[in-house]
């Protein structure tokens, strides 16, 4: 496709912006009735710009994509407002000029890159069949298959192009994708949570990768995503999505820094950033539910959860009012929003843990092997890791890390390999839940990550919670309904809640209950295994200030799991990072944060994205995370470290688990004068 | 892949062993003395015991099993208690007359129900969908005397068509023996039908429904291209299995459909020996077809593993 | 003492939103739905109250109204022994449909049983009772079932009895593969921690989750009881004569059909058919409102 092909075919305007949407309304009917998935949106991408595109469930923002392609599903249609991608309108295109359109102007990239790409044909006949369907003869097709796959720093391109794709991995099918999302050239391209199924450091060379692209290929980008640190990186112009409106837009450093919507204000106030802490400088959460889709008021759709909302707000929809010439916000107050009122307290006092106190649990040599195809792979390599009582001690890592197995392991859901040792309290636990007495039971439970599959589904909230209280804590009668009643009061939930079954609640308070049935049989050690990772942001806040609260009042021990830094740093007092089921950094969170530290904790924190910009430079890793079923010889992270020495002791040597620092240990040849001096950190906080 | 086909071989031997235990164990069951049944109620009972002697039937259980098992790997499948003849040709005869109806009626369901399935699950929800899916499926739970019976009368008796009986005569022309064998496939057809095309639809509407089709369709690809180079292969997979599957409803409704049509198939043979409590034939009759539905689905695992390539190739390098 | 503070009452947000139909007000739309539904309705009826309704007694042999066609007296015609075809086509409900049904049931209950141990305990127990499963399911269900009933003698309850338990293995491979699914879901791996056994976990966490899938193999092999049924009556393996019942009468009657009676086989082979399409009706509908 050369320029001149492409001018002859379609005569594109310059100046003209990309993409413009008018006032856009979607609706989708379910079960005999009308919902309105999206109201009055309009917002306008130009040549060569990024727009942003950020909301939580039930925003509409993949609806928007879905409508820009006219791949709304059967029950969809658009029911108001116009399109206009390149001065045409797709709603108006016929079946050929649409399926020109997506061949040739639009490309979409989307969430889970694996099922993206079809089980039972090669990748490069994959990637080639864009290249044919310009009308290139198939030899022609493969070759540029292969130049656009090195474009995408895929390094083997031919060998990749041979595979199916269930041999390749999560980061490289989504780097195929997105090249065959580029290899026809697009004036917009539309990325849906793209980076969202993929690990922390594999997504920041995603990103880094769209950025680069995106000035080579001269694309406009759209980009949606529930993730505002990710928007803040890639996005020149950013939209606010709730419950189907455009609540706020404008430049996205601008929004961030100063929002104008009391939504933007308290989404902002949800995300955890560096410097706050769970018992200083506290998430702020927004009160009230998402709307119910298809619930439809009379007023501003964020009006019954603003804390500033007037009689007018709940009367009639604002418009979308000027802020400045490039900025808008539909709220009839944005002048006010910069004194928002804090729905809760900045500054609370807990109990912290009480130092050098005998450690509750010990883990000591923990092997966890799993055979999988009569392969051997190693969840976890002699793992030593002690829980002080009273504290939170946060698990780090990313997919392979072995962060799950040890949980489990700890539980007794899953029995570890022979020589392994958990105590409580001085005394060894059976390798089975099975096999434990209650007391034991009764002192380690689990909130896990998602509510819909840890609730059973068919049972009410009063039996779920009720359960534990019987069966662990011995009550019935008055004292049983007693104490619950205390439980739905400290997880704030209701007594109306009781009867109802979690297919009735949302995500928030599924999790809710699902900490209430935790603490139910008054634990002493709560595993908190990615508990707000299901959750939309805005829900987080008030689950992590929960289950900081429930610590306090409960006087529990917190193993808090999570892939998400920002959050763990803020909950935690203790880190521990995990690579390929070795314990690669143990210590207080801020000396672990603030560094010195291990160059993959380096790497990890490099990588995540965050709001307040990028500190220092940005660390690349080479390669994937290898397989667990062949770790790498010495020092399992010396094949992607870009700090290794180059005396050769880290391909050959496995480095000791080792105290840098009082209280503070690390698994790296490297000494921790010498990490300081290299990291040249102070505050990297 | 080797070691899967291997291993898959190596469970088909065992569960053919307990069907053959299975097969044995009913056999004796049946009330009677194949003695007595032979020379009659009025025989004396010496004659009837030196008759059973002479057949076998008064040795120990385990013993009549482990000499029936061993002259069948020899190919000796006994001695029919009704003919008073070798069973083997019995069986072979029967079996290659019903393999030809059998062939027949696949040939003519195989494309129709992925067909009929797949059109279903392009025009899903609409008519030509309910339309399909609920006359396939009432197709499949009518049975087989009941569909033969208005296939008869319509097209034998009424409209005088087609010839209502199923066999052609010895030594009959091929086209001949196919025109005898068209009304008798028809209900095996119709059953056959519904099981095929619900599964075609079904995986069919899982591709339709898929990321990779999504993917597919947004690159701008025509919809008959989608539908040909992605999704068919994908959803076609799963409907090879259950072709194999069919062959066990496939040989309860031959029982049906040749009595009915009194059609000398193994299904006949199996009824007629089960009425006259010929043990040898029926056992050998029972274990045979066993055996012809073991092979089709180890056929058909097989033929699955080799076309999908995430089996065939193994996992993530 | 530690220093809480409460955050304002939280609302409930209910999942059906205001205006939604429950699933069986929908179902009560479909026309297919009612369509099968009336059907079996009247059959159910007939089977109740089959020899109230029956115009003549479906035993009665008029020897001198043998073979007659259908007529003002007769509107079904007469059979070779001079009985009322209509009346016996509204008596013989009764027979296929308790045999089917209870088949079913048993059946059900057995596989449900089976298939939660099997899905749940998995290990020996699951891998032993594949074999023997599949080993079973080598033969046609008509070829089993007809062996024992030979075997045993044909009556009703051995029919219920052999029916049942050649269906329980297929009911037990859907169950087992709907467990499957849900032993993947943390629910269980709460229950275990809270030190609950392995029956507790299957009858009162596991089950209430598979119902849906057990339901609709509950109807689903209900039309194949009944074709089943059906088909041994008609080999002779099924109720016995005088009592009027479709296969059987079916049976009796199909040698005469080349000589032009066409009549006495005809409308007990649509009664089965009816019958057979009415329940395929209601389960479409059902799957089809379970799918939306």
């Amino acid at each position: 496709m050369t320029a001149t092909e492409d001018a002859a075919a379609e005569s594109v305007d310059e100046l003209a912006p990309t993409l413009q949407v008018e006032h856009l309304e979607v609706t989708h009917r379910v079960r005999g009735n009308d919902r309105r998935a999206l109201r009055d949106v309009t917002f306008q991408i130009g040549r060569q710009e990024s727009y942003g595109l950020v909301g939580e469930s039930g925003s509409g923002k993949s609806t928007v994509a879905l409508a820009l392609t006219r791949y709304l599903p059967s029950n969809g249609r658009v029911s108001g407002g116009r399109i206009t991608i390149n001065g045409r309108d797709p709603l108006a295109m016929n079946t050929a000029q649409l399926r020109d359109l997506r061949a040739r102007t639009v490309s979409m990239v989307y969430q889970e890159p694996g099922r993206a790409l079809n089980p039972s044909i090669r990748v490069g006949r994959q990637v080639a069949e864009v290249y044919e369907t310009a009308g290139l003869d198939r030899a022609t097709a493969l070759d540029k298959s292969e130049a656009i796959l090195r474009t995408v720093q895929i390094s083997d391109p031919g060998r990749v192009m041979r595979q199916y794709p269930h041999q390749i991995s999560g980061g490289m099918a989504q780097r195929v994708v997105i090249a065959m999302a580029l290899a026809s050239e697009p004036s917009l391209l539309i990325l849906d949570e793209p980076t969202t199924a993929l690990d922390a450091t594999v997504e920041a060379e995603v990103l880094d990768l769209v950025a680069a692209l995106r000035t080579d290929f001269a694309t406009s980008v759209l980009f949606i995503s529930h993730n505002l640190a990710v928007i803040a990186k890639m996005c020149d112009r950013v939209g606010v999505l709730y419950a189907g409106e455009l609540l706020e837009e404008g430049p996205a450093q601008e929004i961030f820094d100063q929002p104008r919507h009391p939504y933007t204000v308290g989404l902002l106030r949800c995300i955890p950033r560096r410097g706050q802490r769970k018992d200083h400088g506290r998430l702020d959460t927004i009160p009230g539910f998402l709307p119910t889709p298809g619930h439809t008021l009379p007023g501003c759709v964020f009006a019954p959860r603003c804390p500033i909302a007037e009689q007018r707000c709940h009367e009639a929809p604002p418009p979308a009012f000027p802020v400045s010439p490039v900025r808008s916000s539909r709220c009839y107050l944005f002048a006010a929003t910069s004194d928002l009122p804090r729905n809760t307290p900045v500054d609370v006092t807990l109990p912290s843990s009480r130092d050098g106190a005998e450690p509750v649990v010990s883990m000591q040599g923990l092997s966890k092997t799993f055979t999988a195809h009569g392969e051997a792979v190693q969840a976890l390599a002699d793992v030593s890791l002690r829980l002080q009582r009273g504290e939170t001690l946060g698990l780090v890592g990313e997919s392979g890390s072995g962060k799950t197995t040890l949980a489990r392991v700890l539980l007794g859901l899953i029995a570890p390999d022979r020589g392994s040792v958990v105590e409580l309290d001085g005394t060894a636990l059976p390798a089975e839940a099975g096999a434990r007495p209650r007391e034991q039971l009764k002192a380690l439970q689990i909130v896990f990550q998602n509510p819909d599959s840890a609730l059973n589904r068919r049972h009410t909230v009063r039996r779920l919670i009720s359960r534990p209280l019987s069966r662990l804590g011995g009550l019935s009668g008055a004292r049983l309904r007693e104490r619950l009643a205390d439980l739905v009061r400290s997880v704030r939930l209701e007594e109306r809640h009781l009867p109802l079954r979690p297919g009735q609640l949302s995500g928030g308070l599924k999790q809710r209950v699902a900490i209430a049935r935790a603490f139910g049989g008054g634990p002493r050690i709560v595993v908190c295994d990615e508990p707000t990772s299901a959750l939309d942001v805005s829900v987080q806040a008030a689950i992590l200030n929960l289950l900081a609260d429930m610590q306090a009042k409960e006087q529990v021990t917190y193993l808090f799991i999570s892939h998400d830094l920002g959050v763990v740093r803020y909950l935690s007092d203790r880190i521990a990072v995990l690579y390929l089921g070795r314990l690669m950094e143990v210590g207080p969170a801020e000396t672990v944060f603030a560094g010195p530290h291990h160059p993959y904790t380096e790497a990890l924190l490099s990588a995540v994205p965050s709001i307040d910009g990028q500190r220092g430079e940005r660390i690349r890793l080479a390669g994937e995370i290898p397989s667990a079923a062949n770790p790498p010889g010495g020092c399992v992270f010396h094949t992607r470290c870009p700090r290794r020495l180059s005396t050769g002791e880290c391909e050959s040597t496995e480095p000791p688990l080792a105290e840098a620092e009082p209280g503070h240990f690390m698994r790296c040849h490297i000494p921790i004068e010498q990490l300081h001096v290299l990291q040249g950190n102070d505050s990297r906080t | 892949m080797a070691t899967y086909i291997l291993k898959r071989l190596g469970l088909a031997l065992i569960t053919l062993w307990l069907l053959s235990v299975i097969v044995f164990v009913a056999c004796q069951v049946l009330p009677g003395d194949p003695g007595r049944a032979i020379l009659g109620p009025l025989a004396a009972q010496s004659a009837v015991q030196s008759l059973d002697h002479q057949l076998g039937v008064d040795r120990p259980l385990v013993t009549q099993y482990t000499s029936w098992v061993s002259g069948l790997l020899h190919g000796d499948m006994g001695t029919s208690t009704q003919f008073r003849a070798p069973v083997e040709p019995y069986i072979q005869a029967a079996l290659v007359n019903s393999l030809k109806l059998a062939a027949l009626a696949f040939v003519i369901v195989v494309p129709l129900g992925i067909v009929g399935g797949v059109i279903a699950a392009l025009n899903y929800g609409r008519a030509a969908d309910r339309v399909i899916s609920v006359a396939g499926l009432s197709a499949t739970t009518v049975p087989e005397f009941v569909s033969g019976i208005v296939v008869i009368i319509i097209f034998g008796v009424a409209l005088k068509v087609l010839p209502v009986s199923a066999s052609a005569g010895a030594g009959a022309s091929a086209p001949s023996q196919f025109e005898h064998l068209i009304l008798p496939a028809i209900p095996l057809v119709l059953v056959l039908f519904g099981y095929i095309a619900r599964m075609a639809r079904a995986g069919t509407i899982e591709a339709l429904n898929s990321d990779y089709a999504r993917t597919a369709t947004l690159k701008g690809l025509k919809r008959t291209v989608v539908i040909r180079r992605h999704i068919l292969r994908n959803s076609l997979l799963p409907t090879i299995t259950v072709i194999a599957t069919q062959t066990g409803y496939l040989i309860g409704g031959l029982v049906i459909v040749e009595t009915l049509f009194n059609y000398q198939g193994i299904g006949n043979l199996i009824f007629k020996a089960a009425e006259s409590k010929d043990f040898p034939m029926l056992a050998a009759g029972v274990l045979t077809i066993g055996i012809v539905y073991m092979l089709a689905t180890l056929i058909a695992d097989v033929l699955y593993t080799v076309l999908n390539p995430r089996l065939r190739l193994g996992g993530a390098e | 003492m530690t220093d809480l503070v409460t955050e304002p009452a939280a609302e409930v947000a209910v999942a059906q939103a205001h205006g939604e139909l429950p699933s069986w007000r929908l179902l009560l739309r479909r026309p297919t739905f009612i369509a099968g539904v009336a059907i079996l309705v009247f059959w159910v009826v007939c089977a109740v109250f089959g020899h109230a309704i029956a115009p003549q007694d479906p035993l009665a042999q008029q020897l001198l109204a043998t073979n007659k066609p259908p007529s003002g007296a007769h509107w079904f015609g007469t059979d070779q022994l001079g009985r009322d075809v209509f009346s016996r086509v509204i008596v013989g409900a009764r027979t296929i449909l308790v045999i089917s049904f209870f088949a079913t049931l048993l059946g059900t209950v057995v596989g449900t049983a089976l298939g939660l141990m099997m899905g749940y305990l998995g290990g020996v127990v699951d891998i032993v009772t594949g074999r023997l499963v599949e080993a079973v399911l080598a033969l046609p269900l008509l070829v089993v079932a007809f062996l024992f009933v030979v075997a045993i003698g044909p009556s009703p309850l051995t029919i219920i009895i052999v029916i049942g338990f050649v269906f329980a293995p297929l009911i037990a491979r859907t169950v087992r593969a709907a467990v499957l699914v849900e032993r993947q879901q943390d629910y269980l791996a709460s229950a275990r921690l809270l030190g609950e056994g392995s029956a507790h976990i299957m009858f009162v966490e596991v089950l209430p989750n598979v119902l849906p899938a057990v339901l609709v193999e509950f109807t689903v092999r209900l039309g194949y009881a009944i074709f089943t049924v059906a088909s041994l009556s008609f080999l002779g393996f099924g109720v016995q004569p005088p009592t009027p019942d479709w296969g059987a009468d079916f049976s009796a009657n199909y040698g005469v059909l080349p000589a032009g009676y066409w009549w006495m086989t005809l409308f007990p082979a649509l009664a089965i058919a009816s019958l057979v399409i009415a329940i395929n009706l209601v389960t479409d509908s059902i799957e089809q409102v379970l799918a939306s």
